[in-house]
């Protein structure tokens, strides 16, 4: 494909076209004598919007969609982001009629629904070993928000709901942000040369104001954090708890339970351990899973399986509250539940011990080639630096691009110089593992050789390096008709 | 099992290469005497044509298929052209992450921007953002917006928003140090009571959050409210929305000066789907740019000059500015927002103008055929759009709503849920999907239990 | 412009003194750290401001940076122009690149910043780092 011949589609409003129609349905048959609003609030015309045939449509976003990379289409190996195979069947149950309720039917008439739910806290709290869950949470950051407030929520009802809560410098950033909305001050924690956090460091940062530490098990690093027995019984001591962030939960899902080795609170992202797919940015789901003592916090509403089925408790004065319309992103919960079922207890276990197998064979293919910022063990994914390359890790990324490779996460975790954070998933062959680590080493050939080649790929997508600075300078965030400037 | 690849030769290999012998030595990090429990609480695997077999019966489980329904209050059911689901499950658009490699994510990018357009236009306003989670949680962001930019810590609720997102309000304020005070709406009209508004407000306050049309379903005097928020420096109106098919039939939020909007645009092609995932929208005038939470798509061109759309204005946000950030939000509803794009796109000016209309339509006729019974009043009854309140003289909303069930009806909502003087009032919703059969049906058999 | 008559700070800011009021910006050195500079948030005319205050916010695509203010005062005049053309602190960091104007309040903490000469040795120990 050559750029140059590579037409990219117009927008909608440039293929719209007055008086055309794109769908049916029924006349009004009732008379406009009824309309009982003043004539002052009724609307003339939406300008501007689009008018299309059916298949108008249906051309065009096809051909939109496809400008997109995608777990379908190819490797995608974005560290943090578990970009797995999104299993068919899950998309066919999710669009099962008998499921497609309004959430205030009465509860007798949505049991099939209701037990769903049920069915996945059961499935996560066996996987965890936290006491109970909710499920409402749209997404991590969401679930983190709650998590944060029922900690909150916890200690201000032994009296003191504290200050301050300590996130390490390799954290994503929507950990202090989300503590910050729970009404907490962040400081930062240091990890040590080992990449994990030190009991010792821990220790020198807790006092009477701490709240919380928020950890992500395995890191940002991909390595497990090995002290967390330590610093959990440190934590508990000094009446504080641990936060877990689960968002890298594809690496040890039952292998070890984060209940069993101290986290009072957890969040799973199903959208990245569990299989659903992430439609471009969303939806998530982040459910939380919390110890007996915090179990009483959770936000509403909570499902009560009882001996006449399953009822609904929307109020409960002692918890957080209400974080979300209804009962949380409902479908996509009917496919991670539907995936582990699939899955069934046998090959839980396998997903994480696939997921790791393959990181470490990259690892091994490619540590000769590419810094090791740190040497310890590492878990789902590998995190290499830029150092000593003739060219960034944007250039490889953007080069990656041109072999019809989504790139890796770039840039993250911030405590490494020119970061590429590998997570390959369980669910590649090691034949797609195998040609993305011949490509890479082709590219670091191409980067020796030719390095200002490189820092003009990619070539052969349907667009090429975007002004990015010209996007923020003078924003243009919507379509404007020309024809009606000036 | 089909979703593993590698054979058990591969991973020997792998594991040779690598340098272990068992699979544990990857795991050594992780404290060995809690490691490798057993899930024998759990069922073993379910093949395929089980699986799905299993779903249908829960599916079954579920009776409310067998009721005609007339539930809404921040869900609605409305027709969905099949295009919709057609195109929005291509696996380009399904499966992949957030753009964060704009040069192969122009697909999703296009769209965003498409959908962020169409929002702006449906709602007057300068711009919209690409998605919040759903309505409750846009409420709270376009609460904290105004109080971002007014540097404020005040805040004015009316008493008639949704009763979720009010509770979700709440929620979320509770350890911020801002403070909500309501404003009670008028029992005779159902809309927020002007002189309260203005009463409450003062310098401390910045801005006041309504619902256009209201939890009642009745359409605000959002101009004169936006006008009294304004009398007072640096007070925004935040407006929000429930039902979003309101936006193609009303006067936009942008003509009647309100600054900020906000809502659940489910309606724009999401499924009722048990209540999510649904869409949460927000736009708002150009000033509040700088503020706005969440994503935002933008225009720009490529080093050969092409027109392209990144990601943009990323400083706002949680990765960049960490717990000084607009809001924690990473993952959004964008696979929602696609749909809401295809949605508005297929329907087009012509088909929202209509059945937006329809809906307004079958909600009049359902007010004048029950006008002949005088045990039951509809409450509010000018200015609504799809949704009433129905007063009952001589039952209370619970069992009213009991007995219609037992017609293999779903009459409504019980306002006894959330309100306390609303014992015998419950909120009906009419969309295009019921036909005048549907709401005759309705009438007779409320006829019926005199 | 004669850089010898500015005085620096650690955090390469820029400030030169007329009349009492003091022209505050960042340095060559420091728009180079930044990138390319996209906004720029500016304070309000009027507002008072403590030494150690942030009375403004850099962003480059993705980065933001605070200006600390290292002097006490009230703000007199903020450039405005730097809205529309945030690059102007790219390309001309000491004229019309300059940020705000800060009538000051207490003269004595100009005592405390760097001369130029004093600013270019503290450049050079970075750059040996």
């Amino acid at each position: 494909m050559s750029n140059e011949l590579n037409i990219l589609p117009e927008l909608i409003f440039e293929i719209s076209k007055e008086g055309k129609v794109g769908y049916s349905f029924r006349d009004i048959d009732i008379s406009d004598d009824l309309i009982a609003i003043d004539k002052s609030k009724l609307r003339e015309d939406i300008k501007d919007f689009p008018e299309l045939s059916e298949v108008d449509v249906v051309r065009h976003y096809t051909n939109v969609s496809k400008l997109n990379h995608s777990v379908d289409s190819g490797f995608y190996p974005l560290g943090s982001c578990t970009m797995k195979y999104n299993p068919k069947i899950n998309e066919k149950i999710a669009s099962l009629k008998g499921l497609n309720t309004h959430p205030y039917s009465p509860t007798d008439c949505v049991q099939g629904n209701l037990e769903i739910i049920k069915e996945l806290e059961k499935w996560l709290v066996n996987i965890t070993g936290m006491h109970g869950f909710t499920l409402v949470p749209a997404a991590g950051a969401h679930g983190e928000f709650a998590g944060m407030m029922v900690i909150r929520k916890y200690l201000e009802s032994k009296g003191d709901a504290r200050k301050i809560v300590l996130i390490p410098d390799s954290a994503h950033g929507t950990n202090p942000a989300s503590a910050h909305f729970a009404g907490y001050d962040i400081k930062e924690i240091p990890s040590n040369e080992d990449g994990v956090l030190d009991a010792k460091t821990v220790k020198e940062y807790l006092n009477e104001d701490v709240a919380a530490l928020m950890m992500t098990n395995p890191n940002t690093l991909g390595i497990f954090e090995k002290n967390i027995m330590e610093i959990a019984d440190l934590l508990h001591e000094n009446g504080s708890l641990l936060y877990m962030d689960g968002a890298n939960m594809n690496a040890f899902m039952g292998i070890v339970k984060p209940g069993d080795i101290g986290a009072d609170v957890i969040h799973l992202n199903l959208h990245k351990t569990f299989s659903t797919p992430h439609g471009g940015g969303g939806p998530g789901s982040g459910p939380i899973g919390v110890t007996k003592e915090l179990v009483q916090f959770l936000p509403v509403p909570l499902i009560i399986e009882g001996k006449d089925g399953y009822s609904v408790n929307y109020f409960n004065d002692a918890g957080i509250g209400r974080i979300k319309n209804f009962y949380g992103n409902f479908l996509v919960i009917v496919k991670a539940l539907a995936y582990l079922m699939a899955l069934g207890k046998e090959n839980v276990s396998k997903v994480a011990e696939d997921a790791v197998l393959n990181a470490n064979y990259i690892r091994e293919k490619l540590k000769d080639v590419l810094d090791l910022p740190f040497k310890s063990k590492t878990l789902h994914e590998v995190i290499f630096s830029d150092k000593d390359l003739p060219v960034t890790t944007l250039d490889i990324a953007k080069r990656l691009l041109d072999y019809g490779i989504h790139p890796f996460t770039i840039y993250f975790p911030l405590i490494v110089h020119g970061a590429m954070m590998i997570e390959p998933t369980e669910t590649e062959s090691k034949e797609t593992i195998d040609a993305f680590i011949d490509v890479m080493k082709k590219i670091l050939d191409e980067a020796k050789k030719d390095p200002e080649y490189l820092k003009g790929a990619p070539y052969n997508t349907p667009v090429r390096r975007l002004d990015e600075v010209l996007a923020a300078r003078k924003p243009v965030l919507k379509w404007i008709n020309e024809e009606n400037e000036g | 099992m089909q979703y593993f690849p590698l054979t058990d030769k591969q991973r020997e290999e792998i594991k040779k290469e690598i340098g272990i012998k068992d699979i544990k030595e990857l795991f050594s990090d992780i404290p060995q005497e809690k490691a490798w429990y057993s899930l024998d609480n759990l069922p073993n695997a379910l093949p395929e044509n089980e699986l799905l077999k299993r779903f249908e019966d829960l599916g079954d489980k579920n009776t409310y298929s067998d009721y005609l329904s007339f539930l809404g209050g921040g869900a609605y059911n409305h027709f969905i052209p099949e295009v919709v689901n057609y195109l929005s499950n291509r696996s380009e658009f399904l499966t992949p992450y957030t753009p964060y490699q704009p040069e192969v994510s122009q697909g999703s990018l296009q769209a965003m921007f498409e959908y962020q357009t169409m929002m702006a236009m449906l709602t007057g306003m300068d711009f919209s953002n690409a998605s919040l989670y759903d309505g409750g949680t846009a409420a709270i962001e376009g609460a904290l917006l105004a109080l971002r930019k007014s540097k404020k810590n005040k805040i004015l609720v009316a008493e008639n928003l949704h009763p979720e997102y009010m509770e979700i309000i709440y929620s979320y304020v509770q350890n911020l140090g801002i403070e909500v005070e309501q404003v009670r709406y008028n029992r005779e009209t159902g809309k927020v009571e002007l002189d309260e508004l203005k009463d409450k407000l003062n310098s401390e306050i910045g801005g006041f959050v309504f619902q256009s049309p209201n939890y009642f379903g009745v359409i605000e005097e959002s101009k004169e409210i936006s006008d009294i928020v304004h009398s007072e420096k640096k007070a925004y109106s935040v407006q929000v929305v429930a039902e979003a098919l309101s936006l193609p039939f009303l006067t936009p939020a942008g003509d009647n000066g309100v600054d900020i909007i906000v809502g659940e645009a489910q309606s724009f092609g999401l499924s009722l789907s048990f209540g999510g995932p649904y869409l949460g929208f927000i736009a708002a005038k150009k000033e509040f740019l700088r503020q706005m939470p969440g994503r935002l798509v933008g225009q720009t061109k490529d080093v050969d000059g092409k027109r392209g759309f990144v990601l943009t204005l990323s400083t706002r946000e949680q990765h960049i500015k960490r717990e000084n950030a607009t809001s924690n939000i990473c993952s959004n509803q964008a696979w929602c927002a696609l749909r809401a794009g295809i949605h508005l796109s297929t329907l087009g000016k012509s088909g929202l103008s209509k059945i937006s209309k329809l809906n307004h339509l079958n909600t009049a006729y359902f007010v004048k055929e029950i006008e002949k019974f005088d045990f039951v009043n509809v409450k509010y009854k000018k200015d609504f759009f799809n949704e009433v309140v129905l007063e009952l003289k001589n039952d209370n909303g619970i069992e009213f709503l009991e007995k219609l069930k037992n017609r293999k009806i779903f009459a409504g909502i019980p306002l006894k849920w959330f309100y306390k003087d609303a014992d015998n009032q419950v909120l009906i919703n009419f969309t295009e999907m019921h036909n005048k059969a549907d709401i005759d049906l309705l009438v007779k058999e409320i006829g019926d239990l005199k | 412009m004669g850089l010898e008559n500015l005085k620096f700070t650690k955090e390469h800011e820029w400030v030169r003194v007329e009349d009492g009021i003091a022209t505050i910006g960042v340095t060559d050195y420091a728009q180079k750290e930044l990138g390319d500079i996209v906004y720029v948030e500016l304070p309000s005319v009027g507002d008072s401001i403590a030494k150690g205050d942030a009375c403004s916010n850099i962003e480059s695509v993705k980065a933001v940076s605070d200006l600390y203010s290292q002097l006490s005062g009230e703000i007199v005049e903020i450039n405005e122009g730097l809205e529309d053309t945030p690059e102007n602190i790219n390309q001309s960091p000491y004229d019309d690149g300059w940020i705000v104007k800060i009538k000051i309040s207490k003269e004595e903490e100009l005592n405390e910043m760097m001369d130029f000469e004093q600013y270019k040795l503290y450049l050079a120990g970075i750059e040996k780092e």
